[in-house]
């Protein structure tokens, strides 16, 4: 099952050219990108870790696409996001995040039921990698 | 590239049109304006300026497809104009379109090279990361080696900037800059970057001529300007400036004239009673003639 978060996140993956472009949008905005990744495909889990620090005063995309080669060698089975954080008095958040490398299987999640007091029934969206320890999750 | 568009039917090509569609003119204009002297720095600048002009256009006939080598060296003594060349190299090689963003990242040994073991590389790529769409201007470039100690970080320094220097030509212009004589050595000891850098520019000392018209410059972009004796006063400190140690050309000029500001306020708060405002954008002479520079000499 092929996740989907962030921006473009209906459209089919992007191009490194496209990726580029948007990372050069960002950086003429002055916002400051970073790299993060996981294997933990969960919807709910926020935490990723990060590739670096962000990389404020960039100029050039290229640079940017040096280090996203580099993140993408270092983790090829796992989900990258390229995040552009906008450190605008008031907004000090993100502005833009999406999804530049998945894993080349997704296996998807497992929907499990369990049975609470009185016979109610709690749902869990289970990722079935997580079965197996962290670095492991994906590929061979 | 607007090459072909220009072309006419004849097959003739406006290097003119060219050349005002780039905008070149108006960072040379400036360049001659904002500028006092330097003429043979400026001379090169057009040189290259055109050189690179119409390596644009062969590009855009598909003449060339290799991005040329733009690494450059300055060389001149203190205060010459060194960085403030290096900021409108900047703007001339982005109007080109050689490089793409046009920022000058001006940074010197402190910033490329790390205290520790593994501490170089990172610290020289984050720069080199920084300037990569632009121009990296190394100021005092041969502090980068220390031909006496051979377990000196500079080396890693060196090797990395050779490296990116070679292979990500279109993305970045290395401009070094520092003395004439010590270049030189450095250049010697590292043939490595001489067979890299295309143009070696050498700034010239300015003359006491030179140097008052740039005091003048200096001071009136800050809303003051000099007495008609003032002027003399001034004329006659550059030449004893010039004889005494640590001359750096306009450098010392801005000290000296930062000083006289200096003597210019306390003069006017001992003043008893209300100063005309003119007094204010006014140097007099004896805001010059208080300098040490005229200590001991006969008046």
């Amino acid at each position: 099952m092929r996740v989907t978060q962030g921006c473009f996140s209906f459209l089919p993956d992007l191009t490194d050219v496209q990726i580029s472009k948007q990372v050069q949008y960002c950086l003429d905005h002055g916002w400051a990108v970073s790299l993060e990744y996981t294997d933990d495909p969960h919807p709910r889990n926020t935490y990723w870790e990060m590739w670096g620090h962000p990389m404020f005063d960039i100029r050039d995309a290229k640079a940017i696409m040096g280090e996203l080669i580099e993140c993408r060698r270092m983790h090829e089975e796992c989900y990258i996001r390229l995040c552009a954080f906008d450190s605008t008095h008031s907004w000090e958040s993100l502005r833009m995040s999406f999804i530049v490398q998945r894993p080349s299987v997704e296996p998807g999640f497992m929907l499990a039921r369990r049975e609470a007091e009185g016979r109610n029934i709690r749902y869990e969206t289970r990722a079935y990698v997580m079965e197996k320890p962290e670095g492991t999750r994906y590929g061979v | 590239m607007s090459a072909a568009l220009q072309q006419d039917p004849n097959g003739m090509i406006d290097l003119r049109a060219e050349f005002a569609s780039a905008g070149l003119e108006t960072y040379l204009a400036g360049l001659d304006q904002d500028l006092v002297g330097l003429k043979p720095v400026k001379l090169r600048i057009r040189e290259i300026a055109s050189l690179l002009l119409i390596e644009r256009v062969r590009q855009g006939l598909g003449f060339t497809t290799e991005a040329p080598t733009l690494h450059m060296s300055f060389t001149g003594n203190p205060g010459t104009g060194k960085t403030t060349v290096a900021l409108r190299m900047a703007g001339i090689l982005k109007a080109l379109g050689f490089v793409r963003q046009g920022q000058l990242i001006s940074v010197t040994r402190d910033d490329l090279v790390g205290q520790y073991i593994g501490h170089t590389a990172p610290k020289t790529k984050e720069i080199l990361k920084k300037a990569i769409g632009g121009v990296l201007f190394i100021d005092e470039a041969y502090y980068l080696y220390r031909p006496d100690n051979e377990r000196d970080y500079g080396q890693e320094a060196i090797e990395i900037l050779l490296q990116v220097m070679e292979n990500q030509r279109e993305d970045l212009v290395v401009i070094l800059a520092g003395y004439g004589d010590r270049m030189e050595k450095f250049f010697t000891l590292n043939p490595g970057f001489r067979s890299r850098i295309a143009h070696h520019i050498d700034f010239p000392d300015y003359d006491d001529s030179e140097l008052l018209s740039i005091s003048e410059t200096m001071l009136s972009r800050q809303n003051y300007r000099l007495s008609p004796s003032a002027r003399d006063a001034m004329r006659d400190y550059i030449q004893r400036r010039r004889e005494q140690p640590y001359f750096s050309n306009a450098r010392s000029i801005r000290n000296a004239l930062d000083r006289a500001r200096l003597r210019q306020a306390g003069r006017l708060m001992a003043h008893e009673g209300a100063v005309p405002a003119e007094a204010l954008m006014l140097i007099e002479p004896e805001d010059i003639l208080a300098s040490r520079v005229f200590a001991g000499a006969p008046a």
